[in-house]
């Protein structure tokens, strides 16, 4: 019999990895067709070539390392899908293909595989590319499923402001504005959203108290709570970036903070930073926190409840 | 007043962090950023000897060096301001507090050779800072330093059970998590401009 | 085995068994903040090569003469001493050189690789072989951030020592020339470093049997 050794959160269920995997592609599948819906096939080029290369990357280095190969597991493939919906759809293929082989082998398998990494590694690796190259990661296009030839070289530059300027609150709601492939319908996003709380794969803590800190912020910044929520990624983020396993507190007053701290970081440095979206950035820096907050704020054991000290 | 020292103080622990940012004093939070603990032990000594150091090394530079047309000394002046002071808070700890001696003790004498401390009075010179400004900004630099090797000493707590490649144990692995930590730490650029 | 006891041996074990950047992993700040181009690396690299010489040889010449008890501030005042040295010269004859490294050459103090070097080597050795070990030791510091400098600068800037490598269409990869990529260039090269070593090593006892 193997023992493994692995770090928290250790799941006290009979699920498996590749079950929850399986559950968070069905959870992505809306997005990934709306994305693919207003963006047309360029998005279903970068998605393909993003999935394809975080397997592969994970295959020849378990193969190389003379490790089991685990990629049956789905978790490179949900760290490709991920990646590549969090990349604008005008992404060239070869921003994808190193995307995601920065999130696979610098983020995830140097520092031991799946559950060891401590940070998101789509997050990680989508960081390392919008400090790379700003200019093409944000080089948004209008939606539009048969895209001009030139739509690459016209490629307009939107911010969030530009954006709630210029279209209603249900053309953002339903996906009908520039921006990364999978983060433009909210409704969509909501909808995986639903089935990942009916499923059991993430608990309402993460996403309800980062899209509350964050709407909350943005009322006092900039007056307009509504539009900030519904442009740019931050509903895409809090549902299924900031509510990975490996990368956030396990305790719930661990899961709150850490919550309520990308809220504000995405508040912070949309009105204050030097970038236009702080989503990446937000949960990045709460992923550094969490092992922090693991350590000082210990979940606490069930059944223990109102135990009182017998001194 | 306020506001200015408070964008002063959001610049110099997140946006130009020591460590994540400017490159200054690397040895230590590599070497001593294995334990929480320690680590935090190590960011209070350093931010008393960095505001201090930033008192003195503003004096001696303003009123003796530049008086006598002698500025080219500074480094000599500064190093030896920081490994005097570094003796005489040894000296003074010991004393007073025999048991924060005994946690820190071993840290103390690294301190001189910290480059963040001789990297926040050269910053104060080159800049041509004032004296409170100086002051404020080595205790804010300190505080950034401290941020960090509390932060990477929590990763690093959390690396030693995973089952990292051999020739990535250590010192590799340290660097790559730092690498991506300031990676993270990019989104901070443009906060206080 | 090398021979430590002569200059052949000493000034080899300086750049590859004891290369202070990969194998010792002395002196991080400057590799780190410097190397954003072969350029920087270069010009880091000779500044303190030219402080480990000199301060390794005056070390050794008066060690007989230095207290045990005061040792570590005569040695620092010593280095200090080159360090205004090389800063004054370089002010004067590459003043664009000593811009672009900043405050990085006064810091040449409190370089962990100079003290160390002070105190394990020169204190203990002949004047003659503590300049031999100051030239192996800076030769492979400077070997160690100039091949840094290169990747960071190719990747980062498409270019090599100014020279354009990957052309024009080439869209540089902007982090590697930040901060973040000083950090995970270091930890792969390191990385690489110690996985070539365990080879050789394996390999070397393989033979021996």
């Amino acid at each position: 019999m193997k023992l493994y050794i692995s770090t928290p959160p250790h799941i006290r269920t009979n699920k498996d990895t590749k079950r929850i995997m399986l559950d968070v592609i069905i959870a992505l599948l809306p997005t990934t067709l709306a994305g693919i819906y207003f963006f047309g096939y360029r998005a279903a080029i970068v998605l393909a070539v993003a999935c394809v290369t975080a397997v592969l990357a994970e295959f020849i280095w378990q193969k190389l390392a003379h490790q089991p190969v685990r990629t049956g597991d789905l978790s490179a493939l949900v760290t490709g899908l991920i990646l590549g919906l969090n990349l604008p759809p005008t992404a060239p293929w070869w921003l994808a293909c190193i995307g995601s082989i920065i999130a696979i082998i610098l983020v995830k398998q140097l520092f031991g595989g799946i559950g060891h990494n401590f940070m998101n590694p789509a997050m990680a690796a989508r960081g390392v590319l919008i400090v790379s190259w700003p200019a093409l990661m944000t080089a948004y296009t209008l939606p539009s499923v048969f895209p001009a030839l030139d739509a690459v070289t016209s490629a307009t530059i939107l911010s969030d402001a530009q954006v709630a300027a210029n279209y209603t609150y249900m053309d953002m709601f339903l996906g009908n504005i520039p921006g990364s492939i999978g983060e433009v319908s909210k409704a969509a996003i909501l909808l995986g959203l639903l089935y990942m709380l009916i499923r059991g794969v993430v608990s309402w803590r993460i996403p309800v108290v980062f899209m509350g800190v964050f709407a909350a912020l943005s009322a006092i910044f900039t007056g307009d709570a509504l539009s900030a929520c519904l442009t740019g990624g931050v509903l895409f983020g809090a549902v299924f970036m900031a509510t990975d396993y490996t990368t956030s507190p396990m305790s719930r007053l661990g899961q709150f903070i850490y919550a309520a701290g990308c809220g504000l970081m995405v508040a912070l440095i949309r009105n204050f930073g030097a970038y236009p979206e702080g989503v990446t950035f937000a949960i990045l820096l709460m992923n550094i926190v969490t092992p922090l907050l693991d350590k000082y704020i210990k979940p606490r054991i069930y059944g223990t409840k109102g135990a009182k000290k017998n001194a | 007043m306020t506001v200015n020292v408070f964008i002063f103080m959001v610049t110099c622990i997140f946006t130009n962090n020591f460590i994540f940012s400017r490159f200054l004093g690397c040895c230590p939070f590599l070497g001593v950023s294995s334990k929480v603990n320690t680590s935090i032990g190590m960011g209070m000594a350093v931010t008393f000897v960095m505001a201090v150091a930033s008192l003195f090394t503003w004096a001696v530079y303003n009123l003796v060096l530049v008086p006598l047309h002698i500025e080219y000394m500074n480094t000599i002046a500064f190093i030896l301001i920081i490994a005097s002071l570094v003796q005489f808070v040894e000296m003074f700890i010991k004393k007073s507090s025999p048991s924060l001696y005994k946690s820190l003790g071993i840290y103390l004498p690294l301190i001189t050779t910290n480059c963040a401390v001789l990297g926040v009075t050269i910053l104060n010179m080159n800049n041509n800072y004032g004296l409170l400004q100086s002051v404020l900004n080595g205790v804010f630099g300190a505080l950034g330093f401290m941020l960090a090797i509390v932060l990477m000493a929590g990763v690093r707590e959390r690396l030693e059970t995973s089952n990292i490649p051999k020739c990535m144990k250590g010192f590799p692995i340290s660097l790559v998590t730092a690498g991506l930590m300031s990676v993270a730490f990019m989104g901070f650029s443009g906060f206080g401009a | 085995m090398l021979d430590k006891s002569t200059a052949k041996g000493v000034f080899i074990n300086g750049i590859l068994n004891e290369n202070p950047t990969f194998r010792l992993v002395l002196g991080t700040c400057p590799t780190l903040a410097v190397t954003t181009s072969a350029m920087n690396g270069i010009g880091m690299g000779i500044a303190a090569t030219f402080v480990l010489v000199g301060s390794n040889a005056v070390i050794s010449l008066l060690r007989n003469f230095i207290p045990d008890k005061v040792r570590i501030p005569a040695f620092i005042v010593i280095i200090c001493a080159f360090v205004t040295m090389i800063q004054l010269l370089m002010q004067a004859f590459v003043p664009s050189l000593y811009e672009s490294l900043g405050m990085f050459i006064p810091l040449i103090v409190v370089n962990c690789i100079i003290l160390a070097r002070a105190e394990a080597f020169a204190s203990k050795n002949t004047v003659f072989l503590s300049a031999v070990d100051g030239v192996g030791m800076g030769l492979g510091f400077t070997l160690a951030i100039t091949i840094m400098g290169c990747i960071r600068e190719l990747f980062g800037n498409g270019t090599i020592f100014g020279f354009n490598v990957f052309g024009q269409g080439y869209d540089p990869m902007l982090i590697m020339i930040l901060a973040p990529g000083g950090f995970i260039v270091f930890g792969l090269m390191l990385g690489i470093v110690n996985a070539l070593t365990n080879r050789k090593q394996k390999s070397g006892k393989e033979d021996a049997v």
